[in-house]
């Protein structure tokens, strides 16, 4: 099983023990066929780690040593691209994700409001995960849709001109949602 | 559509798709369209556009549905455009659920209703003439010049048919008739500048490539679009993806490319899907692939994903990326047109400045010269949003005035607001004052003006919002997106965001203000690339303008614009509070106290400053009140 990974620091998930199964299955043969056409050179490098996280949510520190024999890059090299680019996690992101648009225009129509509101709601900070595992938050920068800021995105669908009161009713619906289960 | 296999073909192809483009809008059933790029989609477009198809299929109307990009008038999406048989296409802005409904029955019972409707769309109408309009006499449409926007909106940009009947692809092949320097001459003569921030003059950076010496030469389509507040290119790409891809073909042909890559920000997953469906269409067409149009030239395309990094717009930057490496920069020169992606040669042109290649070689680079002034020629997309009535996509021409733009087509600044000024140019640029709004859009007059013109982002800001709050945003935007290869960009950002912190909370003195001006010009002399060179501009063009409240902030630890929150906090006056309890309901984190009929109180530790309490606080009791600075004591 994959360790609980919310509240190691991401050069801690790089350095748990090593395995190489996840769930019985050998992270070799996994990317291996996440690989598909993708060439062995470098190039593929992000497209990779790209498979792999669409894959699993995120990038499990089993599957690291499977991607560094794959492309033939050492697994230093791995990480220091994986933590350069903001797309890429290392730890396993909650449930549900919100993210809240902090670029200019959503700053400036209140869109930090809306961060607050979530981080007192539900405890949690950018770039964190609920300890119950239910909620990620995270602070991105324009979503390209500055017309209707300030947006949110809640679970990779987009929602736009979001006030206090609308992002309260996604919360509950959330959370009521989870509880009738 | 079959494979297209010589230029003489094109025009069967064409007639082809203009035939099925009438029998699509000038049959006889009715016609929905839809704005469906991303901010159509967020403003909820498919709740009213599904409604409608399920009404209209209750009552047995088997109408047309189609899918379209966006028209730019963002303001009133979602966007909804009725054919009727026999009658011209309108376009119906804010449809909601209910105005969904009303406009099935009047499908139905085919009546003429008008109530929403934002204009008729000839290039929609069939021929029809309508009572209502033209849309293109909407005053956000009126001024504008639709180049690289020509068939947003108009076109569903699925449909590779829909792009050749509004005479896609003609370009390439005239192209490739000419010879590529022929091909190079006409762009100069356009006087074309990249539209992604530097505006270099596009011939020119092609004839340094095509005269490169190697073998193998790349193009690069830039859609990284990074820059917070710009959202032209998305449009483009979700609206118009043919025309990019042409664009790279003749950019391709006069340069000398065999491969080129798109590179995409992953946080456009549906422009990234629409330019998928493209390509392949354009490659089943003989668009794409070996011996295009018979003409033995070969090309293609692949889509690269970014991953989440700002400073991968950066050209060098972008090339280490899809590189596989850290999206770090380089310093230049060796400049791309010499050695760029693998070392190799290649070209790198924004998505905006690609789209407009097609009309340019249609019409001619004179054609597209006449719009503009000064060396800024042509056309420009402006993302419009912020404190304005009309957010949205414009394009216009070169050198019109900012306050034309802001309130002529964007509507001014809402709620009876004072407009405090607009940003342009995202992180490297800065706010241009309201009083300073009579300059032309134009590269050398928004630069000396101490912005940039950029992507070509506009933000417009009313009195609300605190110029030294926002120039904190940026540098704590920049500071965490700097790649940290240089130490000016490294260390400049974070002492200068430090510095903008201290004054935003009312901790700074006098000695830091000029420690921050001290720090921004060696930020802006000492960087390795555009992302911390830019970074002080915000600051430097700020404190140009707006000293005053620095001071205000520093002297008087005092927020004008009651923006700044750890100078800011809300109170309710305890004489006037009755207890009725409705803001206790709309406070979102709970932050209000107090037993029902008695004063309420807020507990500061909680509070999140969103002013919804002051809303909700009946008129008549005016109880709750925001408050900055030394009145704070008093309070
Ligand atoms: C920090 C930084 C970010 C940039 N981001 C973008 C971008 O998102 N899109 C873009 O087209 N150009 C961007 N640029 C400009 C590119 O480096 C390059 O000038 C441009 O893609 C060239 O195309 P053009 O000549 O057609 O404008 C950026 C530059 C810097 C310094
Ligand atoms: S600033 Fe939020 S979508 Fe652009």
């Amino acid at each position: 099983m994959i360790n609980s990974s919310a509240q190691k620091t991401d050069a801690e998930c790089f350095t748990v023990p090593q395995h190489t199964t996840i769930m019985g299955i050998t992270m070799d043969d996994k990317v291996k066929d996440l690989m598909g056409s993708l060439g062995r050179g470098r190039g593929s490098l992000i497209p990779l780690l790209q498979r792999v996280q669409s894959e699993f949510g995120y990038l499990p520190r089993e599957t690291v040593a499977a991607i560094s024999d794959a492309l033939v890059i050492s697994e230093s090299e791995v990480y220091g691209v994986a933590t350069f680019y903001s797309e890429f996690k290392l730890k396993k992101p909650g449930e549900h994700t919100f993210k809240v648009c902090m670029g200019t225009s959503c700053y400036v129509s209140g869109g930090g409001t809306l961060l607050s509101q979530i981080i007192r709601r539900l405890g949690v900070r950018p770039g964190e995960t609920t300890s119950d595992g239910k909620y990620s938050l995270d602070a991105v920068a324009c979503l390209g849709c500055c017309s209707q800021s300030p947006t949110v995105v809640l679970d990779d669908v987009i929602h736009g001109n979001v006030t206090p009161s609308t992002l309260e009713s996604m919360i509950s619906e959330l959370e009521n949602g989870s509880e009738a289960l | 559509m079959r494979r297209i296999k010589d230029p003489s073909r094109l025009e069967d192809a064409k007639a082809e798709a203009k035939a099925s483009w009438n029998s699509l809008f000038c049959g006889d059933r009715p016609i929905v369209c839809t704005g469906m790029s991303t901010c159509g989609i967020s403003a909820g477009a498919r709740e009213p556009r599904d409604l409608m198809r399920s009404l209209l299929s209750e009552e047995g109307l088997e109408a047309k549905y189609v899918d379209v990009g966006c028209l730019g008038l963002c303001y009133s999406e979602p966007l909804l455009y009725i054919k009727k048989p026999g009658r011209p296409m309108i376009c119906y802005g804010n449809v909601s659920p209910k105005t969904a409904r009303s406009l099935a029955r009047s499908i139905l019972i085919n009546d003429e209703s008008g109530d929403s409707a934002l204009g008729a769309i000839p290039e929609l109408s069939c021929g029809e003439i309508s009572s209502i309009p033209s849309i293109w006499e909407h005053p956000m449409l009126k001024s504008q010049v639709r180049i690289a926007l020509k068939n947003c909106g108009i076109i569903d940009p699925e449909n590779l048919g829909h792009y050749i009947a509004r005479g896609g692809y003609a370009a390439l092949a005239k192209t490739i008739g000419i010879t590529p320097e022929a091909v190079i001459e006409e762009v100069k003569t356009s006087g074309l500048r990249g539209r992604g921030g530097a505006g270099f003059p596009t011939g020119m950076k092609w004839e340094f490539c095509r005269k490169s010496k190697g073998d193998e030469k790349y193009l690069i389509c830039n859609a990284d679009e990074g820059d917070p507040g710009a959202f032209m290119d998305r449009s483009v790409l979700e609206g118009d993806p043919h025309a990019v891809i042409e664009g790279m073909l003749i950019a391709a042909y006069a340069i000398g490319c065999t491969q080129g890559f798109i590179y995409c920000r992953a946080e456009y997953p549906l422009a990234l899907r629409r330019l998928e469906v493209a390509l392949q269409q354009a490659k089943d067409a003989g668009f794409l692939g070996e011996n295009i149009l018979g003409s033995g030239f070969d090309f293609d395309i692949t889509i690269k994903e970014g991953a989440g990094a700002f400073v991968c717009g950066e050209e060098t930057a972008l090339m280490a990326s899809i590189e596989g490496k850290r999206g770090m920069p380089r310093t230049r020169p060796p400049f791309p047109a010499n050695a760029g992606l693998w070392s190799k040669p290649t070209n790198i042109n924004n998505v905006e400045t690609l789209a407009n290649l097609p009309s340019i070689i249609d019409k001619g680079g004179k054609w597209y010269s006449a719009f503009g002034i000064g060396r800024s020629r042509g056309t420009k997309t402006l993302a419009l949003a912020g404190a304005i009535n009309r957010p949205g996509l414009i394009e216009v021409p070169m050198g019109m005035n900012l306050r034309q733009i802001i309130f002529d087509i964007g509507g001014g600044v809402p709620g009876g607001k004072a407009c405090k000024g607009v940003l342009t140019g995202g992180p490297s640029g800065g706010c241009i004052p309201a009083s300073n709004l009579d300059i032309p859009m134009d590269y050398e007059a928004i630069t000396q003006a101490g912005s940039i013109v950029g992507s070509g982002s506009m933000i417009v800001i009313d009195e609300d919002t605190c110029i030294v709050d926002l120039a904190r945003f940026f540098l704590a935007f920049t500071q965490r997106e700097s790649c940290g290869k240089c130490t000016p960009c490294r260390i400049g950002t974070k002492q200068m965001l430090g510095l903008l912190e201290k004054i935003t909370q009312g901790q700074a003195t006098n000695a830091d203000l000029a420690k921050l001006e001290a720090v921004a010009q060696a930020v802006r002399s000492g960087s390795l690339c555009g992302l911390g060179a830019g970074s002080p501009n915000p600051v430097l063009t700020s404190l140009r303008y707006f000293r005053p409240e620095y001071e205000e902030h520093i002297v008087h630890k005092h927020c004008p614009s009651m923006a700044c929150s750890g100078l800011t906090s809300h109170s309710i006056d305890q004489s006037k509070c009755k207890g009725c309890g409705l803001c206790v309901e709309a406070c979102p984190v709970g932050a209000i106290l107090g037993d029902h009929k008695k004063p309420h109180r807020i507990d500061q530790e909680r509070c999140i400053k969103c002013g919804a309490c002051i809303l909700a606080c009946p008129g008549k009791f005016s109880a709750i009140s925001k408050r900055s600075g030394a009145v704070l004591e008093v309070a």
